[in-house]
């Protein structure tokens, strides 16, 4: 992967001139390189990871799992029935997987019972949809990567050969 | 009644007391420092040398191991750089595990030279050396490296400084505090000098893993200098293991033997937990070291341009994880520049002094920090240079 990209997947908002300075190259150059990543779609949008956890409001968010067994569709395949799943608003990831059933999606939802009317109204009795099974997700630990805890103090002494 | 005073061997009173302890109470005294005066990575051991020495413990491994180092390390070892520069050392009688790398410099010091005996050391250089060889016996001649030839030894430079008692010398690179490193062939240009002046090398290499612009090479992969180098190396800068205390020293076996020999009595052995520890680093670390690597070098790019944007001229680091700008556009010595710098930005940086003599002009920056740090540490030292112009 490019280098540019490999530090805007760390931290979004890394400027064009701080990127050029990591990397020996003109804050020109790399300017051009992101805007081409941008109409190209390989960037697709700058994000904020935030740790909803410590949040200190009362309404937390709702998140489960759900793991889809569908029958698959002459001519179609998986993709019709996914597109069909996935422009769901609640539904915020979906991907098909091998074994024991075909799509995983992560649904997010105020509370249990938006979520669950939302398998039992939509999703379950949709055509081709064989079964569902819903986890509810009860803490989160780490999510792509980034451990959800706070930073643990720097341990190392201030001054060292 | 009258205390009477311990007398300290005359040795180790010969020894001068660091120059700038006094600048480090004073940063372990403040909060909010931003510190870049750090010789270690500020990346944790990774979870999976952390977990293999969490699962020794469980398995109840704490005992001695053999002096040499527990055989499946010194395998390891062997391998490692059989694989990585083709030379090969037989892990029964030319590798020796040390408690780190300091370890293995004393140890091939006290093995190698004594009274009488002069040891050359190039400087900016790390601080252990100069002391070390005193402690043996010998007596250390410094070799002064020049700002205006990027801090690099040139071969003359060893010639000139030898005579008839001059038995070794000291290499380090990638370099500690300058980041200066050698090509294989600036390094064939230093060796014609060693071999004609029949000179041993102590050669440490623990920035190995950390080498931004050219693969580094070992001095033993240089013909005929397998004979008459130590190599040492350890874990703790491209491993991220400074706590472990592992380090390795490969050299011809009468060396590593006499080595072994006082190790046998003075360490009896380098910690079982970090060994094991080590076995893992070097059999599934690679990606993680090489995402290390990558990630220092961008902060290299970063401070090396920042600095100089500022008028704190410097060269261009090739390895390690520092930088050693020149100060003198502050029109200050490098204590004061460290001190006011830390009392009125809170930033602490080492001053050159420390790494030889007439470096007053110097201050080492390490860079194993994160990027966020680096940033405001940059925009504090430029608010402190504007401060000092605008007096």
């Amino acid at each position: 992967m490019d280098e540019i990209l490999e530090i805007l997947e760390k931290d979004a908002r890394a400027s064009a001139q701080e990127i050029a300075k990591m990397t020996g190259k003109s804050a020109k150059s790399v300017s051009e390189a992101i805007k081409k990543y941008e109409k190209q779609g390989v960037i697709l949008k700058y994000k904020t990871i935030i740790n909803k956890e410590s949040l200190k409001v009362n309404h937390k968010i709702v998140r489960a799992l759900i793991e889809v067994s569908v029958t698959p569709q002459k001519n179609l395949g998986f993709d019709f029935l996914a597109e069909r799943i996935y422009k769901f608003p609640e539904v915020k990831s979906c991907y098909l997987v091998s074994g024991t059933f075909d799509l995983l999606l992560v649904i997010e939802g105020r509370d249990i019972q938006t979520v669950a009317s939302f398998v039992a109204e939509k999703l379950a009795p949709m055509e081709h949809v064989r079964a569902t099974v819903t986890h509810f997700l009860l803490k989160k630990y780490k999510e792509d990567g980034d451990i959800l805890k706070g930073k643990s103090e720097n341990r190392r002494i201030a001054i060292s050969y | 009644m009258k205390e009477e005073k311990i007398k300290i061997s005359r040795i180790v009173e010969e020894i001068p007391p660091s120059g700038i302890r006094a600048f480090f109470d004073l940063v372990l005294g403040m909060e909010d420092v931003i510190s870049l005066g750090v010789g270690e990575p500020d990346f944790i051991t990774p979870w999976n040398i952390r977990e293999a020495g969490i699962y020794s413990l469980e398995q109840g491994q704490t005992s001695y191991t053999s002096n040499k180092g527990m055989m499946k390390l010194r395998l390891a070892i062997s391998r490692h750089i059989k694989n990585n520069y083709n030379v090969s050392f037989d892990p029964d009688s030319e590798i020796l595990v040390t408690t780190g790398v300091s370890e293995g410099i004393d140890l091939s010091m006290r093995a190698l030279v004594e009274k009488g005996d002069v040891v050359l050391i190039p400087t900016p250089s790390y601080v252990a050396y100069g002391p070390l060889a005193r402690l043996a016996g010998a007596n250390a001649r410094v070799i002064k490296t020049k700002f205006s030839d990027g801090f690099k030894l040139k071969p003359q430079m060893i010639d000139e400084a030898c005579d008839a008692r001059t038995k070794a010398i000291v290499l380090n690179y990638p370099t500690n505090p300058t980041g200066v490193s050698y090509t294989k062939k600036e390094l064939e240009g230093l060796i014609k000098v060693i071999k004609k002046r029949n000179l041993i090398v102590i050669s440490d290499e623990v920035y190995s893993e950390l080498s931004f612009d050219f693969k580094h090479t070992p001095l033993v992969t240089l013909p005929l200098m397998r004979e008459r180098t130590v190599y040492l190396n350890g874990f703790s800068k491209g491993f991220a293991m400074t706590g472990w205390r592992v380090g390795y020293a490969c050299g011809p076996k009468e060396v590593i033997a006499a080595m072994t020999k006082i190790h046998q009595y003075s360490m009896l052995c380098a910690p079982i937990t970090g060994q094991l520890a080590a076995v893992e680093a070097l059999e599934n670390s690679k990606d993680a070291v090489s995402e290390m690597n990558r990630e220092y070098r961008r902060r290299r790019e970063y401070v090396f341009s920042g600095l100089n944007e500022l008028g704190l001229k410097c060269s261009r680091p090739q390895g390690a994880f520092y930088i050693f700008p020149s100060i003198e556009i502050s029109g200050l010595t490098c204590d004061k520049f460290a001190k006011a710098l830390l009392e009125k930005e809170r930033v602490a940086v080492v001053p050159g002094l420390a790494f030889g003599e007439g470096l007053e002009k110097f201050v080492r920056i390490s860079y194993a920090s994160e990027l966020a740090d680096l940033k405001e540490a940059l925009s504090r030292i430029s608010n402190f240079l504007k401060k000092i112009k605008n007096r």
